[in-house]
């Protein structure tokens, strides 16, 4: 994987408004069974996406929920989430849903919460950046 | 890093938000209604005021002629379509949509 | 060097389009390859042959259908195209309804992505 593409997608814009972070999820699956190494980063509103408890039946909405947590199984393993946006949106780490299970302890994982600083160094690693 | 903002700083917080992810030396490049950004002496002029700090700021010229715009930020940079593809010739791009 | 372009959004609704289509011509001047341009979200509008602007404007999908002529590789993805009712029998000439396969293939034979969108 060491000599893979970096890509990373980012989400900024918030579920269930609008299509986009069920089609960004799509295109991850896809990206990551081509043998890219992918990145998600969810920043600003796009935090909201991985919130728990989103239940769009009464919207009549698919909704993508039971994508985030087989994200993992998917080969959709480095998901990152911005501090920043968590904290203006009053989120917790307890907030965000988890993304499937680690391969040695089976136990549930989460996303990465990370500084913005450290998104900036990721993103300046990338080959190709995908704001979806 | 290229940064590519597209939005009017007075109607989105794409702008305010972007720059949280800026690293010194990274280029931000104001087009569409982006542009609005790199006029002087408004209420969001401190932003745009803030990139100029770290780097280079550029606007897309046929975005703000269009919009009528001509009194910009000192050290706003203007570009056309050949500046911008050499800018992502030097840098991998996001945009800040 | 070679560049992917991704297309988020529709025609004329926001100018991602025209955006993305001046600096691909910017792209091409300067001696660019253009490996593919991809079609997303309500991107897959761009390419709808039903689409009949007045005269005196642009025609944004003659123009990625001639960018197709040249030998660029225009691809609609196939869930966001019927999503939104985009038929092969509605594609201008030059574009292509594929998978998102397509866009990664895209992203793995490009030096550079570039994302046009609202």
């Amino acid at each position: 994987m060491s000599d893979a593409k970096k890509v990373m997608i980012t989400v900024r814009k918030p579920p269930h408004g609008s299509i986009y972070v069920h089609e960004a999820i799509e295109v991850m699956f896809i990206v990551a069974s081509f043998g890219l190494d992918l990145s998600v980063v969810f920043i600003d509103d796009g935090v909201l996406a991985l919130k728990t408890g989103q239940d769009t039946k009464e919207l009549g909405i698919k909704g993508f929920m039971a994508s985030i947590g087989a994200f993992m199984d998917f080969e959709v393993t480095k998901v990152y989430v911005d501090r920043q946006s968590l904290e203006d949106r009053n989120m917790s780490e307890a907030d965000l849903a988890f993304i499937g299970e680690d391969e040695t302890t089976e136990q549930p994982v989460r996303p990465t919460i990370l500084d913005s600083s450290a998104i900036a160094a990721l993103m300046a690693e990338q080959q190709s950046l995908m704001a979806l | 890093m290229l940064h590519t903002l597209n939005k009017s700083p007075f109607s989105h917080t794409s702008l305010e938000n972007c720059l949280r992810f800026i690293k010194p030396d990274d280029v931000l490049l104001l087009l569409e209604d982006g542009v609005y950004a790199a006029t002087r002496g408004t209420s969001r002029s401190h932003l745009i005021e803030q990139a100029l700090q770290n780097g280079h700021v550029f606007a897309m010229q046929a975005d703000l002629k269009a919009r009528g715009l001509t009194d910009l930020i000192d050290g706003v940079q203007l570009a056309d379509y050949d500046k911008f593809v050499e800018l992502l010739e030097q840098h991998s791009s996001h945009a800040w949509r | 060097m070679k560049f992917t372009l991704l297309i988020l959004d529709g025609p004329y609704n926001h100018t991602a389009s025209d955006s993305a289509y001046q600096t691909a011509q910017a792209m091409l001047r300067r001696g660019h390859d253009i490996r593919g341009v991809f079609f997303y979200h309500d991107g897959v509008y761009n390419v709808s042959n039903a689409s009949d602007p007045p005269q005196d404007d642009r025609n944004i999908p003659q123009r990625w259908s001639a960018l197709g002529a040249q030998n660029i590789d225009m691809v609609v993805c196939i869930a966001a195209a019927k999503r939104r009712g985009i038929t092969n029998e509605l594609l201008v000439p030059n574009t292509r309804i594929s998978g998102l396969g397509q866009l990664a293939t895209m992203i793995i034979e490009s030096d550079r992505l570039v994302v046009f969108g609202d």
